[in-house]
């Protein structure tokens, strides 16, 4: 096995890309990044110059105003563009709207830092593609053999299945702000549901953004305009905070609903309350990772952020050159 | 499965009682015959598999999964039969999902050595709820928060029917129970009860607010004591006798001591104890002939079952149950006199003329095990259910602290993977002295919180004890405190139990000792 390409490196800040004098996902303000996607532990303020997705530089923006990069530099994804003595291509990553791979190849060698992916169909965003490389750099949130996503249809048959069990109350289904919302939202419009849902506020801008880029979700209303009475049997999207919070009280006896990989195990689901744990993630479950693994054919594999012993433990069994990356400030959590 | 298993998983996660009963009842209006029938005998507790053993699904599972992998998951799962479903590799087409019908017919009818393969093939085609549904099933513990009475009442509420309709003609049908549907949904004739030693639904008390003495007159009133077993039916009819439990299910084949007796014509309520030489024995060792299919002749011996009389509700085919509770009493007195049955004697009547006198009496009862007094209008009929006014519980009020979790420590036996025995302590100016022990009270739900507290808050290990952090305040009951030397603490509890987990309460505002000591001079 060829040694493993020493010209990217973790380092306190993120991965530092030496020949190229860029980070990947920087977890502080430096001079020069690539952004993977917009999820705010990948996507930080203050930069200096950043290379992302189109859509990625909109979140961005939404979310950091003037502080989302002094220079800003979008790519198509497949377009390949020259940092340093480096070559920089973008390709999807399956993750949320905008999300992609780094694909970086300097004098012969190419790395892939793959941010966060899954290879499951997301009516959001283009299909990941797998990059045959010498390094792979993979996420590892779900990498326990216990995560094994079922089909986001029968998910999404269940929550309406809800809507019949209980015609008085409201569904409040929780679900990350970026990505899980608008993805439940294509979902049920792909079921058939073709009632008005209702968003919580903090839906609005990126929802707005979606929508400029393509995605459309039917007829959606504030909860703030509606009477609680006429909230009975109606699907409430809205950040996972609210299911504990005082602005369900807005809502005739919400069921809490939660969509997230974690709502696999049951403990999780319990821990936070929910009625309807909706098992539907945004990461790649524990086959995905392994197929993936097998799909890249790197001879070198570094898992970050996650369960890494269980990954690293079966990427070594089947013959990769896998370690542990420990890099701070990302959340294994957030899903 | 499929829909079973989305039931069972939905009430898992459902905490309300209208919610389960929602679920329940959107569950049989939406399945088809058999399956609801199998499924209402699983929830009502008529059917238990117990077929399987946990170690055969783990045997099962540990020939397809690394070994590693295996512990990293149980290490974050925390749940055995849980584990086994989540991390089965599937084999989408290898099999079909069978109906609930057919896993309880293949379930009886294969034997053990071919019950691996039938199961394993099974789990390689379901999902992980289908196969978590079916360990469930399969190992006789479906423990989803509902009791028989609760799944009687929602078939009742689906039928736009009383709970006691359904109890009055439960022991005339069996599972699948589809006379009882088609009866239900207007298609056949109501079951018979009749001559078949059917349950009469119990009639229970409210518990005494002891404010309410004020208004009550004491004349009107009779007491006896209420006996530390379990409430229980006694029913002889042609030739039959039968035990109920006052949920009305058969326990009779572990009593056969008590049945083998002369015949009776007569359904009698009485409390069911073990009682030696007169005198009743603690309800730790009615416990140990309790949840039995059979019981050893040794055991019969050990531990003589008998029940001590409360009521008579049906006498040579006449139902008593509309006449005063004196006339019955009169009539049951009678009755004992003139059949008297070795295994079974009156609970004697208390008398008295004032609350005060009543109270004092009570406040007098010691070594046997009597958990109060019962008070009963003298002209009250005999009404299923718990009626507000007629009947009520006087019990012996348990104190209450309290007090942070210090120290747990293993269980014994299907325990002993569980930190089940917390040491709690009270504050003594700045710092903790424990108090006592419990390690009963909750339930299996919140004995699995509390382990997963436990192993998150872990500070230190001292062999078989584990010290957590001091921040867990936990509601201990007991009866009461003795002084004691041995302890830290000067003091020492009487029948501690955890009452409830105050997951809310900062361990700062646990109790101090001081509100002991003075239970202790008081
Ligand atoms: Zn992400
Ligand atoms: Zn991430």
């Amino acid at each position: 096995m060829s040694p493993a390409p020493n010209w990217l490196k973790p380092v306190p800040g993120g991965l530092w890309c030496e020949p190229g004098g860029f980070f990947v996902d920087p977890t502080r303000a430096v001079d020069r990044a690539v952004i993977t996607h917009g999820h705010a532990d990948h996507a930080r303020a203050g930069h200096g110059h950043v290379l992302a997705t189109a859509q990625t530089l909109a979140i961005m923006e939404d979310r950091y105003g003037e502080r989302a990069g002094d220079n800003r530099q979008a790519a198509r994804y497949g377009e390949a563009v020259r940092i340093g003595d480096v070559t920089v291509t973008l390709r999807p990553a399956g993750h949320v709207l905008g999300s992609a791979q780094a694909v970086l190849e300097h004098k012969g060698e190419r790395i892939v830092v793959s941010g966060d992916y899954k290879r499951r169909r997301d009516p959001t965003c283009p299909a990941f593609e797998p990059v045959n490389c010498d390094l792979f750099i993979t996420e590892a949130t779900f990498a326990l053999p216990v995560f094994r996503h079922p089909d986001d249809r029968e998910e999404i048959a269940r929550l309406l299945h809800t809507r019949t069990v209980f015609p008085e109350r409201a569904l409040l289904v929780g679900a990350y702000t970026l990505g899980k919302a608008q993805r439940i939202l294509c979902l049920l419009r792909e079921a058939g549901y073709d009632r008005p849902i209702y968003t919580h506020g903090s839906l609005d801008a990126i929802n707005a953004t979606y929508r400029r880029f393509g995605i459309d979700f039917g007829d959606l209303r504030p909860v703030l305009e509606t009477d609680k009475a006429d909230m009975a049997g109606e699907i409430v999207i809205a950040p996972p905070s609210t299911l504990a919070d005082r602005w369900s009280r807005r809502l005739p006896d919400p069921v809490p609903c939660f969509a997230s990989g974690w709502m696999r195990v049951r403990a999780r689901a319990r821990q936070r309350a929910v009625e309807v744990p909706l098992v539907i993630s945004d990461h790649a479950d524990w086959d995905e990772l392994n197929r993936t693994l097998d799909d890249v054919g790197a001879p070198h594999v570094w898992v970050t952020h996650g369960a890494e012993e269980a990954l690293i433990h079966a990427a070594m069994q089947r013959g990769f050159d896998a370690r542990a990356l420990r890099l701070q400030g990302y959340e294994d959590d957030a899903e | 499965m499929k829909a079973f298993a989305e039931l069972l998983d939905a009430l898992s996660f459902q905490p309300g009682r209208n919610g389960k009963l929602a679920l329940l009842t959107t569950y049989l209006a939406e399945t088809p015959d058999p399956d609801r029938g199998w499924a209402l005998a699983a929830l009502t507790g008529e059917l238990s598999l117990r077929q399987a053993k946990p170690a055969l699904v783990r045997g099962l599972v540990m020939e397809r999964v690394d070994e590693t992998l295996f512990a990293l998951s149980y290490e974050y799962v925390g749940d055995l039969a849980e584990t086994v479903a989540l991390i089965w590799p599937e084999r989408p087409g290898a099999n079909r999902v069978p109906s609930v019908a057919e896993v309880i017919e293949q379930a009886e009818t294969t034997g053990k050595s071919a019950l691996p393969a039938l199961l394993a093939g099974w789990f390689d085609a379901m999902t992980a709820t289908q196969r978590w549904a079916t360990i469930k099933l399969m190992t006789g513990a479906l423990r989803v928060g509902v009791s028989a009475r609760l799944a009687k009442t929602a078939l009742a509420q689906w039928a736009g029917r009383e709970a006691d309709e359904i109890e009055e003609v439960w022991h005339a049908v069996a599972a699948p129970y589809s006379d009882l549907f088609a009866w239900l949904e207007g298609k056949g004739e109501r079951p018979d009860p009749a001559h078949s030693a059917a349950f009469r639904p119990v009639m229970l008390a409210h518990a005494l607010d002891e404010d309410d003495l004020e208004r009550l007159d004491p004349a009107d009133f009779r007491a006896e004591w209420k006996w530390d077993g379990i409430r229980v039916q006694v029913v002889g009819e042609s030739g039959r006798l039968r035990l109920y439990s006052r949920t009305g299910e058969e326990i009779g084949a572990a009593f056969p001591d008590l049945l083998d007796g002369p015949a009776i014509e007569a359904t009698l309520d009485g409390e069911l104890l073990v009682v030696r030489e007169g005198l009743v024995a603690p309800f730790a060792d009615l416990q140990k002939r309790l949840n039995r299919k059979t019981v050893t002749a040794k055991l019969a011996g050990s531990h003589p079952a008998h029940i001590r009389l409360y009521d008579l509700l049906v006498e040579g085919g006449q139902d008593l149950r509309a006449l005063p509770f004196d006339t019955r009493r009169g009539r049951l007195e009678a009755w004992h006199a003139a059949h008297g049955h070795p295994r079974m004697d009156l609970s004697p009547m208390v008398p008295f003329e004032s609350w005060e006198e009543l109270a004092a009496i009570r406040a007098g009862a010691t070594g046997e095990a009597v958990e109060g007094v019962m008070l009963k209008r003298g002209d009250s009929a005999y009404v299923p259910g718990r009626p507000k006014g007629p009947w009520f519980k006087w019990k012996f009020d348990p104190h209450l602290v309290d007090a942070v979790l210090m120290y747990a420590q293993r269980g014994h036996g299907k325990r002993s993977s569980f930190f089940s025995d917390y040491t709690f302590g009270v504050w003594r100016d700045e710092e903790l002295v424990p108090v006592g022990k419990a390690y009963f009270g909750f339930t299996d739900e919140e004995l699995k919180q509390l382990d997963a507290w436990v192993r998150k808050h872990a500070v230190e290990r001292f062999g078989p004890v584990t010290a957590v952090e001091r921040k867990l305040v936990l509601e201990v009951a007991f009866e009461g405190l003795q002084r004691s030397p041995r302890h830290k603490s000067g003091i020492a509890m009487r029948f501690p139990r955890i009452s409830r987990i105050r997951w809310d309460k900062p361990a700062i505002e646990a109790d101090r000792i001081a509100a002991l000591e003075d239970l202790l001079e008081g």
